[in-house]
């Protein structure tokens, strides 16, 4: 008699339960919901203003024809390939940058010396706009590869730098103190102290990278290329082919986000130990 | 005997031209096992004193002797408690005991659980210190200094930030630890209760410049009751002299 109490009433408790996370389940499926209304509602819309013929399709060709000009690129205009060519670019460029930044923010924040020395200077290239130096770069580089992926590199290195920087001197000082009554030795004050506290910002500089150098990439092929997305853009534009031209745009959109939410998941890992502002 | 040795020790900080005296001349003896317990009004010099004993802070005339041998640098030796936990929030709670001794070192690892159980944090093990209330923080950070075996622990008012309750419940820990790890303590408090209750010996402190006033034994068995009629009359005497402290004060920075 008793047990069967106890039986029922977990069975009680674990129904309870399992509602309450079904609920929980519709209430973030409502959410999502509530996120698509105003995009499917414009692509309706967009869509019907094209069928209407309100808007003139080179202007703005209707969503399906995006799509299906999407699906034409992708089976017989090799997309894929001109998408693997302009990845290749932002990464080689990311990754130069990127390192060099990160490098030369560690080095300088890690030295004073280094900093009296290097700052200045980077601190004055750094406010030059990457568009400006285009044409310095085509001239000593040429419409290659190699100039693409310096402007790029370029792009990306002050955002890691900058902030690799801001982060190594953001240091608790008061957490020094604590370092040196535990005797840390300089190794574990680096590894222990500082990059783990300087990570927030350092990641924060490499969403900003990854930012730029996708903004630089479209800029680099713009300025001239036979292959990637910015060329598909440029030579969809001399035909008119305005569905193209959105597929282009589309996928740099789609792309620079997906990069940037994996490097934010990447972050969450890594700083779970943060304890801030949830929203 | 005596363990912690302060000879004619002067500190003053210059503030532009101006000098401002912040300790004047203290000398004092602490013995091994000693629980010496300061308390002054605010400003008078107590954690410039700590920080300088526990060599964090060089730059005084006089000298520190820790075992007869003069203090020139941070060590183990002198573990430290800050008023805040300083923990590395980055580290969980053992990694933040065994910080810089490697908890694969089995050695290390044994002791560390030793410590967590000695502070009550079992089943915290794993968790952050965003995960911790202020008083297991500060039971983190003491362990985290007995870990090193220090020769003496400084603590600078390590419980001032807590509630009521939970601060007489830390009291108690940190004679439990006191009694079993038999470390010298030096510990600085606002708080005339808590200086009678925990020491054998409360020193006074006067500011502007900051010497020692006066220095009283408490001369009363552990476990103490706050309650007792002799625990009273010692509460009393301190508070006495600290009146007189506090009255000096007024004076002084009335101009008179
Ligand atoms: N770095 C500094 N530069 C100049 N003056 C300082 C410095 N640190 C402390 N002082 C001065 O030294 C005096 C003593 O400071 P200290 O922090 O030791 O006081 P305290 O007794 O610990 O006070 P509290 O009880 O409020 O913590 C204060 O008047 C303060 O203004
Ligand atoms: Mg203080």
């Amino acid at each position: 008699m008793h047990n069967h109490t106890t039986v029922s009433l977990n069975k009680l408790k674990s129904g309870k339960e399992e509602a309450a996370g079904r609920r929980r389940e519709l209430t973030n499926i409502g959410l999502l919901l509530k996120g698509f209304i105003l995009p499917v509602m414009i692509l309706v819309l967009w869509e019907l203003t094209g069928v209407l013929g309100i808007i003139s399709e080179t202007l703005l060709p209707r969503p399906s024809i995006i799509f299906f000009t999407f699906i034409d690129l992708l089976t017989t205009g090799n997309l894929a390939d001109h998408f693997q060519i302009s990845l290749l670019r932002a990464l080689g460029g990311f990754l130069l940058g990127g390192t060099l930044g990160l490098l030369a923010g560690l080095a300088v924040g890690f030295n004073k010396n280094v900093e009296d020395t290097l700052d200045p200077t980077l601190q004055m290239l750094r406010t030059i706009p990457t568009l400006a130096v285009i044409p310095l770069f085509i001239l000593w580089f040429g419409f290659g590869e190699l100039s693409k992926i310096l402007l790029i590199a370029k792009g990306a290195f002050f955002p890691l730098y900058v902030n690799t920087f801001l982060g190594i001197r953001g240091v608790d000082s008061r957490l020094f103190s604590v370092a040196k009554v535990l005797e840390f030795n300089r190794w574990k004050q680096i590894t222990l102290l500082i990059l783990p506290a300087a990570l927030p910002n350092i990641l924060l500089g490499l969403r900003l990278s990854l930012g730029v150098a996708w903004l630089a990439l479209v800029a680099a092929e713009l300025m001239g290329s036979s292959q990637g997305v910015g060329y598909l853009i440029m030579d969809a534009r001399q035909f008119s082919q305005t569905s193209v031209v959105f597929v282009g745009i589309i996928i740099f959109a789609v792309f620079g986000k997906l990069s940037d939410s994996f490097v934010r998941v990447f972050e969450r890992k890594l700083l779970k130990w943060q304890d801030n502002f949830q929203g | 005997m005596t363990l912690l040795e302060l000879n004619h020790l002067t500190k003053t900080f210059s503030k532009g031209r101006e000098k401002v005296h912040v300790l004047k001349d203290i000398s004092l003896n602490v013995k091994r096992g000693e629980f010496l317990t300061i308390i002054g009004p605010s400003g008078c010099g107590k954690s410039t004193l700590l920080k300088a004993i526990a060599g964090l802070d060089t730059d005084y005339e006089g000298d520190i002797r820790l075992d007869g041998e003069i203090i020139t640098s941070a060590s183990v030796h002198q573990g430290f408690i800050f008023q805040e936990p300083r923990l590395f929030p980055w580290l969980t709670v053992e990694k933040n005991i065994a910080a810089n001794l490697s908890l694969k070192d089995e050695k290390v690892q044994a002791e560390v659980k030793k410590l967590i159980k000695l502070v009550r944090l079992e089943g915290f093990e794993r968790a952050y210190p965003k995960e911790l209330s202020g008083g297991m923080a500060q039971r983190v950070a003491i362990a985290r200094a007995l870990l090193r075996k220090p020769k003496i622990l400084l603590l600078d008012e390590p419980f001032g930030a807590l509630d009521a309750f939970t601060r007489s419940h830390m009291q108690e820990a940190l004679l439990d630890i006191w009694k079993e790890e038999k470390t010298t303590m030096v510990f600085v408090t606002h708080d005339i209760d808590e200086a009678v209750y925990l020491g054998n010996k409360v020193m006074i402190m006067s500011s502007r410049p900051g010497t020692i006033q006066k220095a009283v034994t408490i001369d009363l068995p552990f476990p103490r009751k706050k309650t007792t009629k002799l625990f009273q009359d010692y509460r009393q005497k301190v508070m006495g002299e600290f009146e007189k402290v506090e009255e000096l004060e007024l004076v002084n920075s009335a101009g008179i």
